[in-house]
Formats: C-alpha cells, sequence, structure tokens
C-alpha cells in the first residue's frame, strides 16, 4: 500500500492544476453570441450556437415571444404552428414546407433534443413566410428586425459657440453612454437604431469633427470624435440627444456620472468628461392613468387584405390588396412629411390575420389606426369607425378583445369626422359610417378605415397615382389636423 | 416444390380477384354515365298559411348606399320563430330578383331563424348566400344591416343577432363584414339611421 501514498498527495495538486486550466481556458474563450431581435411587440436577445461553421438560433425561441408557437417532433420530422400557420421540417434537409408551400433555406435545419435548429442567414426567408410580415436581417452583426421597426437617425451641427452636435432618431432611444479620450460612444442594445445614408459623418468642426456608425454582436454603436471634453443630453422625451462641450467645462472637469452611463474604460484619460445622460422614458408595457406611454409610431397604417386574401377582385387582373398596399405606401409618404412617424403593417404580398394587426398596432400604442380599402361599388369615399359588437365587459385592467376599441371610439370619431370634412373640402365625395369591420373593433386606440371607390365609372383611377394621392394626402392632412388631440389622448 | 392443389387454389384466386376488379370498374363507369337529376330546391315545407300582415322590411340600395324601408304584406303564421324566417324569405325574394337594388347572388337561401331566449335571434344563411355575395365594406353591411334590422324591427325582443353559415360561424360574410361576433341590435339600429337615404 506505499505507493497509494504518493497519488494521495497528488490528488490535491491535480484537482488545483485542472481548475486553474479550467479558468485559464474559460477566461480565453470567445465569448457567448448573441442574436438580436426587433420587434413591435418585444426586442429581445437570444444565444447562437455554432454547427457546421454556421450560427444557429432555435426557431422556436425567435417566435415565443411574438405570439402563440408551439411546436413537436415526430422522429426526424419537426412541425412549427404559429397561430395557424403551419411549418415543416425535416431534420439535415434545407428545404421546408410553409403553408403549404416547399421552400428552400440557406443552410440545413437540425434537430437537437427536439429542438429545430435553423442557420440565422434562413431567418430572413423563413421568418417572413410564418409571419406575413417583412423581416431584415443583418447577418454579419447578428440584428433581425421583424416589421419595419428600425429607428433611423440624423445628425446635424449647430454653429453656436460651443458647437452642439444634435442626434434627432425617429424613436425614442436610451443608450449606454462612454466617453473615452477623443470620442463619446453611444451604445444601442435594445433600440433598432439602423445606418444613416453615410457610416461616417463628418461636421467640419475642431471642436467635434466627425461620428461614425457601427455595427457588431447585436449591437449599434454610434462614436463622436471630438477633441475637447463632451457631454451627451436627452431631450425630446428621448428622441432627441445633443452632444456639446459642457458650459463650465473648465471649472467643474467630472460631472456625476448618470445611472446608465458606463464607467470610463481603464485606458481612457482623465481630461476626458465623463458623459451624462437623463434616461428616456422607460418602455410602458400597459397604459395606466398616470404612466406615460411609450410610443414608437404615431400612426400605424394597414394596407387590409394580402397574400391568400385577395380581397375584392376589382377585375380579372386587380386584387384589392395590390391597391391598399399602394395606397399604403402613398399615405406613409404623406403623413411622414408632416412630420408623424408611420409604420406601414403589410408593406408586401404577405398573409397577416386580423388579429395579429391589432396586436401590432396595441402594442405600439400608436395613436392611429388607419386601414385601407378600395371598393368598385359607390363613388368616392367612405371613412368608417368601429360598429362595436356585443362583447363581455372589461375586467379590471383587461379589456374585453372584441370591445376593445369602445373606450377609443370618441377619438376615432374625431378623427373620421376630420378626414371626412377634409375630403369635403376637397370635394370629393364622402360618407362616415360605423362598420362592423375587424380589426377596428380591436384596437384600444383612435382606428379608422377608409374605403376608397373611383368618382366615376371607371376602376382604373383607382391606381392612378394622381388619385391615390389625393386621396392620401387629403387623409394626412386631417390626421395632421387633428395630431394634438389624438397624440394627447394616451 | 409446391403442392398442385395450392397453385390451382392460386390460379383461381387471382381470376376471381380480376373479375371482380373489371366488374367494379364496370360498374363505376355506368354510375359515372348515368345523368343525375338536378337537386331539387323546391321547398319541402307547404306554403306558409296565415293572414297578410303589413311589415316593413329594410331593403339596400347599391346605389346611394342606402337603407330603405319598404312596406310589403306578407303571409305570417303564428309562430314568433317562423314569422321571423317568413320576414328574411320575404326580404331575400327582393333581393333574388334581377332587378333588385341589392342583387344577391343566385342560390341564396337564409336556412333557418333560432329565437332564443334572452333576446337573441340567430339567422342561419346557406354557403351559396356568403360565397356569391360581393365583396366590399359597405356592399356587406348593407346586407349585414338589412337582416338584422328587418329581423328586429318586426320582431319585438330581439336585443343580438348572430350569424352563421350553413350552421356554423364564419369570419366574414364575403372578407369585410364581421361575422365572428352578436351584433348588438341597438347599435345596427343606430347604423341604420346613418345609412337612412
Amino acid at each position: 500500500m506505499r505507493w497509494t501514498s504518493p497519488s494521495r498527495n497528488a490528488q490535491p495538486l491535480a484537482l488545483a492544476g485542472v481548475i486553474l486550466l479550467s479558468a485559464f481556458l474559460l477566461s480565453g474563450a470567445a465569448p457567448e453570441k448573441h442574436l438580436s431581435v426587433y420587434s413591435v411587440a418585444a426586442n429581445y436577445s437570444l444565444p447562437l450556437v455554432q454547427r457546421e461553421g454556421r450560427d444557429y438560433v432555435g426557431l422556436l425561441e425567435v417566435l415565443e415571444p411574438l405570439g402563440k408557437v408551439n411546436a413537436r417532433s415526430d422522429g426526424a420530422r419537426w412541425r412549427l404552428r404559429y397561430y395557424r400557420e403551419e411549418a415543416d421540417f425535416q431534420n439535415g434537409k434545407s428545404r421546408a414546407r410553409v403553408q403549404g408551400r416547399d421552400m428552400e433555406f440557406p443552410g440545413k435545419f437540425l434537430l437537437e433534443n427536439d429542438r429545430g435548429l435553423v442557420p440565422v442567414s434562413a431567418l430572413s426567408v423563413l421568418l417572413p413566410k410564418i409571419l406575413g410580415g417583412p423581416v431584415t436581417l443583418h447577418e454579419d452583426s447578428a440584428r433581425l428586425f421583424i416589421g419595419s421597426i428600425a429607428t433611423h437617425f440624423t445628425a446635424s451641427l449647430a454653429s453656436d459657440n460651443p458647437p452642439r452636435l444634435v442626434f434627432n432618431f425617429t424613436a425614442p432611444v436610451n443608450p449606454m453612454i462612454a466617453a473615452e479620450a477623443g470620442s463619446l460612444r453611444m451604445t444601442f442594445s435594445r433600440e433598432p437604431v439602423v445606418a444613416p445614408a453615410s457610416p461616417t459623418l463628418t461636421f467640419g468642426s475642431k471642436a467635434i469633427p466627425s461620428a461614425s456608425y457601427n455595427e457588431s454582436s447585436g449591437l449599434a454603436v454610434v462614436t463622436v470624435n471630438t477633441t475637447v471634453p463632451v457631454i451627451a443630453t436627452f431631450s425630446n422625451a428621448g428622441r432627441t440627444i445633443t452632444v456639446a462641450p459642457p458650459a463650465s467645462a473648465a471649472a467643474a472637469p467630472s460631472p456625476p456620472s448618470a445611472p446608465n452611463a458606463a464607467p470610463p474604460s481603464p485606458g481612457a484619460q482623465t481630461t476626458a468628461t465623463p458623459a451624462t445622460s437623463v434616461p428616456a422614458p422607460a418602455p410602458a408595457v400597459a397604459p395606466g392613468p398616470t404612466q406615460q406611454i411609450w410610443r414608437r409610431y404615431f400612426a400605424v397604417v394597414d394596407a387590409s387584405h394580402g397574400g391568400d386574401d385577395r380581397g375584392e377582385t376589382l377585375t380579372p387582373a386587380l386584387f384589392e390588396k395590390d391597391v391598399t398596399v399602394a395606397l399604403a405606401r402613398s399615405l406613409r409618404q404623406e403623413l411622414e412629411s408632416r412630420g408623424m412617424t408611420t409604420l406601414v403593417l403589410r408593406d408586401s404580398d404577405a398573409n397577416l390575420s386580423v388579429d395579429q394587426r391589432a396586436v401590432f398596432t396595441n402594442a405600439d400604442h400608436a395613436a392611429i389606426y388607419i386601414a385601407l380599402h378600395v371598393a368598385s361599388a359607390g363613388h368616392g369615399v367612405r371613412v368608417y369607425t368601429a360598429l362595436i359588437p356585443s362583447g363581455e365587459d372589461d375586467r379590471g385592467p383587461f379589456r374585453s378583445w372584441p370591445t376593445a376599441q369602445h373606450a377609443a371610439l370618441p377619438l376615432s370619431q374625431i378623427a373620421a369626422t376630420a378626414v371626412a370634412s377634409e375630403f369635403q373640402k376637397r370635394q370629393i365625395p364622402v360618407r362616415t359610417l360605423a362598420a362592423p369591420l375587424r380589426p377596428l373593433n380591436n384596437v384600444t386606440g383612435a382606428a379608422i378605415a377608409v374605403e376608397v371607390a373611383p368618382q366615376g365609372a371607371s376602376l382604373a383611377q383607382l391606381t392612378a397615382p394622381d388619385y391615390q394621392q389625393l386621396v392620401t394626402s387629403a387623409v394626412a392632412t386631417a390626421i395632421s389636423s387633428v395630431h394634438d388631440q389624438l397624440g394627447a389622448a394616451q | 416444390m409446391i403442392p398442385r392443389h395450392f397453385v390451382i387454389a392460386l390460379v383461381v384466386l387471382l381470376i376471381a380477384a380480376l373479375g371482380m376488379s373489371l366488374y367494379a370498374l364496370h360498374m363505376r363507369n355506368s354510375v359515372a354515365a348515368t345523368p343525375v337529376a338536378p337537386v331539387d330546391t323546391r321547398p319541402l315545407a307547404p306554403p306558409v298559411s296565415g293572414p297578410r300582415e303589413p311589415v316593413t322590411l329594410y331593403v339596400a340600395n347599391d346605389e346611394d348606399g342606402s337603407l330603405r324601408p319598404h312596406a310589403a304584406q306578407i303571409p305570417l303564421p303564428s309562430g314568433r320563430q317562423q314569422r321571423a324566417e317568413e320576414l328574411l324569405q320575404a326580404l331575400l325574394t327582393i333581393y333574388l330578383d334581377k332587378t333588385s337594388p341589392h342583387v344577391l347572388g343566385g342560390g341564396s337561401e337564409v336556412r333557418s331563424v333560432f329565437l332564443v331566449d334572452p333576446g337573441v335571434a340567430v339567422i342561419d344563411v346557406n354557403g351559396a348566400f356568403a360565397d356569391t355575395h360581393r365583396s366590399g365594406v359597405l356592399v356587406e353591411e348593407l346586407t349585414v344591416a338589412s337582416l338584422i334590422h328587418t329581423i328586429s324591427a318586426n320582431t319585438p325582443g330581439i336585443l343580438r343577432v348572430k350569424i352563421l353559415v350553413d350552421g356554423k360561424e364564419r369570419d366574414t360574410l364575403a372578407g369585410h363584414a364581421d361575422l365572428s361576433d352578436f351584433y348588438d341590435v341597438t347599435a345596427v339600429n343606430q347604423l341604420t339611421t346613418q345609412l337612412a337615404p
């Protein structure tokens, strides 16, 4: 038994060695990669796994925060159901059957312990079919945008003394801000900020010569290059960030850090001033009596029908769903040119259920929802508000789905009256009516539907850009006239 | 070596199977060639008997998108439910006329009307009614309002109305008018005011 003694002595040493080796290996391991997903319903981050040299993500995990989804595996097959849409995958195959149609996607589907994994690059192909809406994937930076969700920004230098660099965003933002020697960095982890027209912006100022945009690892970063200490301040409910030297920079070189300001990096020079920030209002999940609403878009424009639902067949080659998309795009342009941020719910020939349309609108707390319809019958335009069906009463904080519009109906009627008035001014025949038209009754904010018919007998007028622009500019002008009432309502 | 009687039995069975297949094919072709009598759509129930009574039907008009009262005298049975059915049958007779101001597709029928206490009416239309209906918010709304207002204005006590198609719930009439919920008669009465000429 003498031979056991050295072994016993060596055991603690071996254990310590293993621990040290593990710590060394872990410290040198690459950080776990993540996919950032931005949608109207939720913004979230998912871990990526490496398989066959590609980044993979669990498809069920991607869809779970977006709506009702379930999946089950049957041998090598994996079936996914998202609301009414069904998708069928097979382990090791790059072909899936989505909504009864076969489709190819890059890479292979993998089934691991009943978990369905798809390559990240396949999401831009699969998700539009499953979700019925546009999806934009920034594959290199692992950022996925579901719907027209992107937050755009502009940067302009005010030539005051000292100069101020003003960033205007189309939605409230609350980035992590860090100041280092010669730069101020704003890191957007939760906001779907996208690149400006040029990733590098130059301003011709000695104090703030340039700024740059880049994105990687699920983050978007705006770096402001400076030659003087600067601070960042928030205004306009988080939509505007102003970067400028502090008023009393010389007297107060180190203002206190804001709660969300990152500490300076170890390499930062002490002459740089840590940026201060006023946090933007936190996103509100549900409106409360004194809660401030977080709203990404002022208006939600809905091109009705789409996909298998063609709407009215206006001519053998012209369907209502196609004309509504053209009208929706035109209306978005008209609304945005009047300063109202606008989301078009359906910007392609995609299936989108009325429930999904209402969910997107309610989740965003949009000030107004405008559904667009086209008809061959009658003349001019009809503006509809909801005909509230007979439904259950609200229970506490929970609203009855069929009658969710009830509280906002007076506001909807204000908007409908304004729209009708604008059409009258333009001598277009118009009527305002209530209508049993979903999802008007499911929307919790102001909601109207506009049904456009030709002024004369020719259906060709419905596709004429002049007529479409006449209609959409009238709607946009009317909504603009009641902007304050709609905006203040929630 | 397979016994001879097995071989004979197998051959007999194969011949029998082949013969039965040929006979089945012959029978199938015979049935396909037999002319099928058209579906008899004549009513099986006897004509409604009862005194003719004045009623007001609310008739949609596509020309100006209105709902107009239309005075009529129709024989009405004594039963409340049968009266409601007769009202809607009379309304459909107008809509199925080619000169109607709001034409419905051929074969459209109201299958039955059920009156359920307290104050619920269920109108069951056939598949052709919905399948052949023109699509559009206003044109569908006119049909729905016409049915509901006609039945509720002539049958006291109805508070809510549900429309079924072939006995089943359907999302919309023809892509627009919602059929998934119960209609509130008070709300439809207000709509009728908006739809007045």
